[in-house]
């Protein structure tokens, strides 16, 4: 297996299903990062058969409910000298804001765009959420 | 309290302020002499951005009954709306204006999104193919006052229900009631959207069914909900030709019917029940038009916190 030198001080997103550790790496910005970062796909995961891991050698505000919303079944450990001091319990979000957007050609979105895309959960297994202007249904990052 | 509220989809008002405002309503067709100026000194802004004659004149007319008074434009050519002001700028000036609003828009969420940007409270008088709740209040009343209540009855939908807003919000509403049944009748092409069907009906555990034709369960119904199949939702005009007269009501279907079945449309009607139809007694469209009235001036009064 490869090997990826473990981080003395920042964040490790593990547990990402298989295929949706590039969006997370990209919603973070990590393409940018002038710090040490490590995107690892189809790792082997006894649990999961594959998952996706991502370290950051660096400590960085995370946005919570755009992890959840995107794999509620991720763990973040955070990592003070080369070990975690911290594990966050991620949840699949009740409400988001500006991070989906509403694909509904006759939703109000698509013609005003000064006011936020709000969306709410409608169905926590599926992961479906309801646009809070036209209540068009989207499910935007399915269970795998 | 409903003093100042907003009503933009039947979700925001619980069973119990629909119960308000349905008793006013009931309370105005017996004796609406004594409510003619209750809305002194008040004004109500129409603001329509896309036509509606009918919804435009039931809101005004309304108004106007209760000694009210009315300003608004209709069509979006010609308000300020045409040179590029938002949604959000035009409700505010509005507000300077007017007591209380209407507003119909083409886009879906429009008077949502306009809610959040005011105090005065606004009624979403349609928002494309997305939700009429007036007509639902409309419809409720018409509904009650021919029998009794909307609890354990069977409600057949027919017509355009993947884009009739005035279904959407009536299946909506009905869905909070115990005993309700429904009987979705359309072309393959024109079911219920699946937020309806899913996170209404089937949340809800509410027994439906889907069916393409309507005789052999008109015996079932205690309701008839009849829509129009709009020209303007279809891309291609080969589309709306072939699918416009399949559900048409005449009287041989109405044969099926039972006597207290009742038929129910929004109206304005093209040709889906056939004109012979208008002097059954069952026919109660024209009448559930005048009850449209009548529950406007009611929610009006409510809203403005006068009753
Ligand atoms: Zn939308």
């Amino acid at each position: 297996m490869l090997e990826i030198t473990s981080i003395e001080k920042g964040i490790v997103i593990d547990h990402i299903t298989a295929g949706y550790g590039i969006q997370v790496f990209n919603y973070l910005n990590l393409d940018k990062a002038d710090y040490n970062v490590a995107l690892i796909c189809n790792a082997y995961s006894q649990k999961m058969g594959k998952k996706d891991i991502i370290k950051i050698n660096n400590v960085i505000d995370i946005n919570y409910d755009f992890l959840g919303l995107i794999d509620p079944n991720a763990t973040v450990n955070i990592i003070e000298e080369g070990k975690t001091i911290k594990k966050v319990k991620l949840e699949v979000p009740e409400r988001v804001e500006n991070i989906i957007r509403c694909k509904n050609p006759r939703c109000v979105t698509s013609v005003e765009h000064y006011f936020p895309h709000v969306f709410h959960l409608v169905d926590k297994e599926k992961r479906s959420y309801r646009c809070e202007y036209c209540d068009d249904i989207v499910i935007p990052y399915p269970v795998k | 309290m409903l003093k100042n509220r907003s009503l933009i989809d039947p979700n925001d008002f619980t069973r119990e302020e629909f119960r308000e405002i349905f008793d006013l309503g009931h309370q105005i067709i017996a004796d609406p002499a004594k409510y003619s100026k209750s809305c002194e000194g008040k004004i109500l802004a129409t603001l329509f951005y896309e036509p509606s004659t009918r919804t435009r004149l039931s809101f005004e007319t309304a108004m106007l009954r209760l000694g009210g008074q009315v300003i608004g434009f209709s069509e979006a050519a010609s308000s300020s709306t045409a040179k590029g002001e938002s949604i959000a700028d035009t409700l505010r000036t509005v507000e300077c204006y007017a007591d209380i609003a209407a507003m119909r828009h083409p886009k879906e969420g429009a008077p949502r999104l306009a809610s959040h940007y005011i105090h005065m409270p606004l009624i979403n008088a349609g928002d494309g193919g997305h939700q009429h709740p007036t007509q639902t209040l409309t419809d409720i009343l018409t509904i009650e006052r021919l029998r009794g209540s909307v609890e354990n009855k069977t409600y057949g939908f027919c017509g355009d229900l993947k884009f009739g807003r005035t279904v959407h919000s009536l299946v909506k509403f009905l869905s909070n009631y115990e005993g309700v049944r429904f009987i979705f009748i359309s072309p393959e092409e024109l079911r219920v959207p699946e937020y309806i069907r899913e996170e209404v009906v089937r949340k809800k555990g509410i027994p439906f069914q889907e069916v393409d034709q309507m005789e052999p369960y008109m015996g079932e119904l205690d309701f008839l909900y009849m829509t129009r199949v709009q020209r303007e939702r279809f891309f291609n005009e080969e589309d709306y030709i072939r699918l416009k007269d399949r559900f048409i009501l005449d009287k041989a279907k109405m044969a099926y019917a039972r006597p207290d079945t009742y038929i129910l449309h929004p109206l304005p009607r093209v040709n889906e029940i056939s004109t012979e139809v208008d002097d059954d007694p069952r026919a109660q469209y024209f009448q559930q038009a005048k009850n449209g009235m009548y529950v406007r001036m009611a929610l009006i009064l409510k809203l403005l916190g006068i009753y």
